[in-house]
């Protein structure tokens, strides 16, 4: 079983090998680069088959690497944790990395940094590999920043443009106030458990704080803040709508496989301690509302077709912690990994719509391109039912109806939570089928012939463009096809499914508190969902025809610009943290203390002047000095 | 007798070079570099020889010791002593003795003899520091090492030099006389009390004083080390001394002599006055988050390259401040790995920025920007400095940030919690200075000669040992650990 520290190993090692050698070829890189993640799938793979056909019930199997840290009583090991939830885990990111990194190769081929580009997404994988498999807080952490490392470095991977630094640096700076938390939520545990293996401190929380105290509480939400910045979740988010500055497979790895979905990660990995909470826990629930309905929202106003997916992630992540909050641990991985598939579809294939169209992002510059680009046309729409959670494409459907039930059936704040649930879904149909509308239907725009006129031929508007090739196709087939059956792995029972995945993550995690509904509750729950997805295609009809005739709701009118830029977070956190900082840098740039200190020198030499000015040479100021001292002097004798 | 070589070879190293290096420039390098290749050798033969566990400790926790007479009447004697903490210093002030003497190979052209000499007195000076258990002997070397320093600003540094050299001589001779007058203190109150007349460390130890007395000498020595260090308000030699100084002062000053302030710390103010320190110890540790803030406040406002780096280390050595008064296990081995990391990582950098200046001319942030294209290497090595400043896990100062800060919760939740958002504070400046420096459009730095390959031997050695102290951290602590928890001990610090 030792072949779990190959998983991780191999990236690194790839990453090693591009970063270290100096003048590789690009083509060498990209080789290495993605049979590195190939080879971290495979392992992956045999590690899954073999621990799948032996299951050992719910212990987790560790491997420890070696000794990192011993000091005092604290001891943290360089060591893997080996369950189910790291093994699903391992496989959406290896799975859905490489796939990326063959679309990437490419995607990416002659840009400059072609090599280095390779170097940071197996640094990104391998640094997420160490995340999921860490069996210790401060080796968990290690990938945590390795990841947000990576986001730097990948958004900010054009590097000319200073906007795209400035994202870059907004990605690592928001998400390293969030990973202060967690520090500081990995200093209370140790110092009060006094361990920082995650299975133990699970079993020590359990031992030595009651349920709801005010400790487990605040361990609870330390560790919830570090997963919100990660996660993009209010009010952390941010970060994530500027990412789309990187190229669009880094979006993709971003958003499905890596980075976002480390915050779902980790609240599941420390369930023990919001077990423990119920007041943090059903925090998580509000804030996974709250975010899905704000970013499902803003996503409606976008028009940048990343800018669109990048809502529409924030959104889908707030599903997850909706599920996280109402203790549906399993459904939230679940969901996890179909939104990983259907979301990296989206993303790839919008890189190819923008690379057929020479980086136009504008959706309203696109439109007609069904027929122009009728693979990406399939392939979008399978990941746009999947988003929408819409039959026959199974992989939302299947997860995010799962975690609608689900509030329905939690209890007393369920209710509220299952409306905000149903709004999500929506919006959520409503932004996505509007994007549909827009970028593939109606006879096309300005963009689309711009890229014919470009191409130099006498193409008429309506023919295909240039077909992508097979490295580019096969990935996106294969997402897909993981699209279309995924869900089938743990189907609703009603529609007689068997919850395979369900049953094998239940040996990680505990099972939701069960609150069965009756089989005909479900069914009614889903129509009602589906409903509701239908009706929201039909409003997403209504806004890509009303987009049609400027004017009606212009995207430059203030309330709709309020929405597209997010709601103005940006611009209230600008206002309390940002100015403020640079306004205390401005005002001290000369450091107060430095020339505080440069004043003592000033004051002597300016003393030393006035010693020096009656220094005259001459006599007659001398004796007229010895005159007037000397009667002072008699003058005070005889005064005191 | 060993030891002696640490301190005696830099000395015959440096009047060799000045002596021979007057005929051709290069005798002087090659001279000091093979001088502190020697001494790394001898560090390194020390390490391999503890770790196996063939070199036990002699006395206590003293893994050599050697003593000569002095000044006999007064209980001077020249008494060495090198523990596993001492061990841990020697070598990292050999290592960046070789990186100093790189990094000045092409850069220095005038008065090469004379450079060499002043570098490798101020090198036996330090080593000195590191292992004198006189104290008298002790305050003889913390002079040693001031005064060809002081040489190495006012001669090869930049515009500034003169002043920033005096700023610099000022602030460390008053707090270094502050603390000559404590260790004769410390002197004749342990005469008083034993009628034994010392200066030997291991002598002095356990020394009954009352708590007044013991308040007064414990700040005579913190005097001198705070500057050193330097704590917050005391720091404000340091951006102008940095800035000034030649590449290799820059280095020397921030790789090592900011580590005497810290080494003093736990070798003699703790130890020493174990009563007075941990009545100061909460005033000591918001002093040092009060460095940590602070400095990364003006790290964030500088545009000259080399001053911002300076400032950092105003924020990283608050961590060590902060980690020395936390009294526990802990904190303080977090407190010397991140002296340790800080000396290669900020080392480095000065070498990085140095080469920057040679080659553009000029500190300036805003006359930089677009490097990444036009020097790839440069862009690189910076990439892994800045992460390494940054506190990215993985590199050496992390381990020794999350140490101090883990234990510095242990002894108080809101000193850590405040110190932690420092870490925000690191990214953001660490992030401005990449961006202006690398990334963005190359505006007049179109033609920049590279990095060469004796400065990426000096960068890439330095960085392999920042990543060994980040995954492999045991080493160090192992080494250093008998010797902190004898003084834990004296302090009966919790484990």
């Amino acid at each position: 079983m030792s072949i779990v520290a190959l998983i991780p190993a191999f990236p690194f090692a790839g990453a090693l090998l591009i970063f270290l050698g100096w003048r590789m070829k690009g083509r060498t890189a990209a080789i290495i680069g993605s049979a590195a993640v190939g080879l971290s799938m495979a392992s992956a793979i045999t590690l899954a088959s073999i621990s799948s056909l032996s299951p050992q019930s719910g212990s987790a199997f560790g491997l420890v690497l070696w000794n990192w840290l011993q000091v005092g009583s604290i001891s943290v090991p360089i060591g893997l944790a080996v369950d189910a939830l790291s093994i699903v885990m391992c496989l959406v990111v290896t799975v859905v990395g490489f796939l990326i990194h063959l679309y990437s190769v490419d995607h990416m081929a002659g840009e400059e940094g072609y090599g280095r580009f390779f170097g940071y997404m197996n640094l990104f994988v391998g640094s997420m590999l160490t995340l999921v498999l860490a069996d210790n807080l401060l080796l968990l952490y290690l990938g945590w920043e390795g990841v947000g490392l990576c986001s730097y470095l990948l958004i900010g991977f054009w590097y000319r443009e200073s906007a795209n630094g400035r994202a870059a640096r907004k990605a690592f700076i928001v998400t390293r106030i969030g990973d202060i938390s967690l520090l500081v939520g990995i200093f209370l545990l140790a110092t009060s458990l006094g361990s920082l293996d995650i299975q133990e401190i699970g079993r020590r929380a359990a031992s030595a704080w009651p349920l709801g105290s005010p400790i487990a509480s605040l361990a609870a939400a330390l560790v919830l803040g570090g997963a919100l910045g990660k996660s993009a979740q209010l009010p952390l988010h941010t970060w994530l709508p500027d990412a789309m500055a990187g190229p669009s497979p880094v979006s993709a790895l971003i958003h499905a496989a890596t980075m976002v979905t480390a915050g779902v990660y980790l609240v599941a990995r420390t369930n023990a301690l919001f077990a423990l909470a119920p007041a943090v826990q059903l925090a998580v629930a509000i804030i996974g509302a709250a975010t899905l309905l704000v970013a499902g929202w803003s996503a409606l106003f976008q028009t940048d077709i990343k800018r669109v997916l990048a809502y529409s992630t924030m959104s889908q992540i707030g599903y997850m912690f909706l599920a996280l909050g109402l203790g549906a641990w399993t459904g939230a991985i679940f969901h996890l990994a179909m939104h990983a598939f259907f979301k990296a579809l989206l993303f790839l294939t919008a890189g190819v719509i923008i690379n057929a169209l020479h980086h136009e992002h504008d959706i309203f510059k696109m439109g007609g391109l069904a027929r122009r680009m009728p693979f990406a046309f399939w392939v979008f729409l399978i990941g746009s039912l999947g988003l929408t959670a819409l039959p026959p494409v199974t992989s939302g459907f299947a997860s995010k109806d799962a975690i609608v039930a689900r509030a329905w059936t939690s209890g007393d704040p369920g209710h509220l939570l299952w409306i905000a649930a149903m709004l999500g879904v929506l919006i959520t149909s409503a932004y996505t089928f509007r994007l549909l509308f827009v970028v593939f239907a109606g006879r096309g725009a300005s963009a689309a012939n711009a890229a014919n006129a470009a191409h130099g031929s006498a193409h008429e508007g309506g023919q295909e463009l240039a077909r992508p090739g097979p490295l580019l196709t096969i990935p996106l087939g294969i997402l897909a096809f993981f699209c279309l059956i995924g869900g089938l792995v743990d189907f609703p029972r009603i529609l007689g499914g068997v919850p395979w995945f369900g049953t094998f993550l239940g040996t990680a995690l505990p099972p939701a508190r069960e609150a069965e509904a009756g089989g005909g509750s479900e069914l009614a729950l889903a129509l009602a969902s589906l409903g509701t997805s239908l009706m929201g295609i039909l409003i997403g009809a209504l806004l890509w025809r009303r987009s049609l005739k400027p004017g009606f709701v212009s995207p430059s009118s203030g309330i709709a610009s309020f929405f597209k830029k997010g709601w103005g977070f940006d611009r209230i956190y600008a206002v309390l943290f940002q100015t403020p900082f640079e306004w205390l840098c401005r005002v001290n740039r000369r450091d107060a203390v430095n020339l505080a200190s440069n004043g003592i020198g000033t004051a002597n030499l300016a003393f030393s002047r006035v010693l020096r000015s009656s220094q005259t040479g001459m006599i007659r100021w001398y004796v007229a000095f010895l005159a007037v001292g000397g009667a002072l002097v008699i003058a005070a004798a005889v005064i005191l | 007798m060993m030891l002696a070589l640490f301190i005696v070879l830099p000395l015959v190293c440096g009047f060799a070079a000045w002596i021979l290096g007057s005929r051709g420039s290069t005798a002087g390098r090659w001279i000091s570099l093979a001088g502190n290749a020697f001494n790394l050798v001898l560090a390194a033969w020390l390490w391999i020889a503890q770790a196996s566990g063939s070199l036990v400790p002699v006395e206590g926790t003293w893994l050599a010791l050697s003593s000569m007479p002095w000044i006999p009447a007064y209980g001077i004697s020249f008494t060495l002593g090198l523990d596993g903490l001492s061990l841990l210093f020697v070598a990292l002030t050999s290592l960046l003795g070789i990186a100093a003497v790189l990094a000045s190979w092409k850069g220095i052209q005038e008065k090469v003899a004379f450079f060499h000499f002043c570098l490798c007195l101020v090198l036996a000076g330090i080593n000195g520091v590191f292992l004198s258990i006189d104290l008298f002997l002790f305050a003889f070397m913390w002079e040693l090492m001031l005064i060809p320093m002081y040489f190495l600003i006012d001669i090869w540094g930049h515009e500034g030099r003169h002043r920033a050299a005096l700023k610099f001589f000022l602030f460390t001779q008053i707090g270094g006389l502050l603390m000559f007058v404590a260790i004769i203190g410390l002197y004749l109150a342990h005469a008083a009390a034993t009628g034994l007349r010392t200066f030997d460390y291991r002598l002095l130890l356990g020394t009954a004083l009352d708590p007044t007395r013991g308040m007064l000498l414990m700040l005579g020595f913190f005097a001198a080390f705070a500057v050193k260090l330097p704590a917050f308000p005391l720091h404000a030699w340091l951006p102008d001394a940095h800035t000034e100084a030649p590449t290799a002062g820059s280095v020397i000053l921030a790789g090592l002599l900011l580590k005497t302030g810290g080494y003093g710390l736990i070798r003699f103010v703790l130890p020493l006055f174990p009563e007075a320190s941990r009545s100061f110890a909460p005033i000591a540790m918001w002093i040092g988050v009060a460095g940590i803030i602070y400095g990364g406040f003006m790290a964030f406002s500088q545009t000259d390259m080399k001053r911002l780096v300076a400032y950092t280390s105003v924020s990283h050595l608050g961590f060590v401040l902060l980690g020395v008064f936390a009294f526990n296990v802990q904190a303080l081995n977090g407190a010397v790995i991140q002296m340790l990391s800080h000396g290669l990582s900020t080392g480095a950098l000065f070498i990085l920025v140095g080469s920057l200046q040679d080659r553009l001319h000029t500190r300036e942030l805003s006359r930089m920007g677009g490097l990444w294209s036009a020097a790839p290497k440069f862009g690189a090595f910076g990439l892994v400095l800045t992460l390494a400043l940054l506190g990215l896990p993985g590199f050496g100062n992390f381990i020794g940030e999350f140490l101090v800060l883990l234990g510095a919760y242990r002894a108080s939740v809101s000193v850590a919690v405040v110190a932690a958002i420092g870490l925000v504070f690191a990214m953001v400046y660490s992030l401005r200075m990449y961006q202006l420096a690398f990334h963005g459009e190359s505006s007049d730095t179109k033609e920049v000669r590279d990095l060469g390959a004796i400065e990426i031997a000096a960068l890439g050695a330095m960085i392999i040992a920042l990543f060994w102290l980040g995954i492999f951290p045991q080493g160090a602590m192992d080494a250093a650990s008998r010797a902190l928890g004898g003084i834990l001990g004296i302090l009966g610090g919790t484990a």
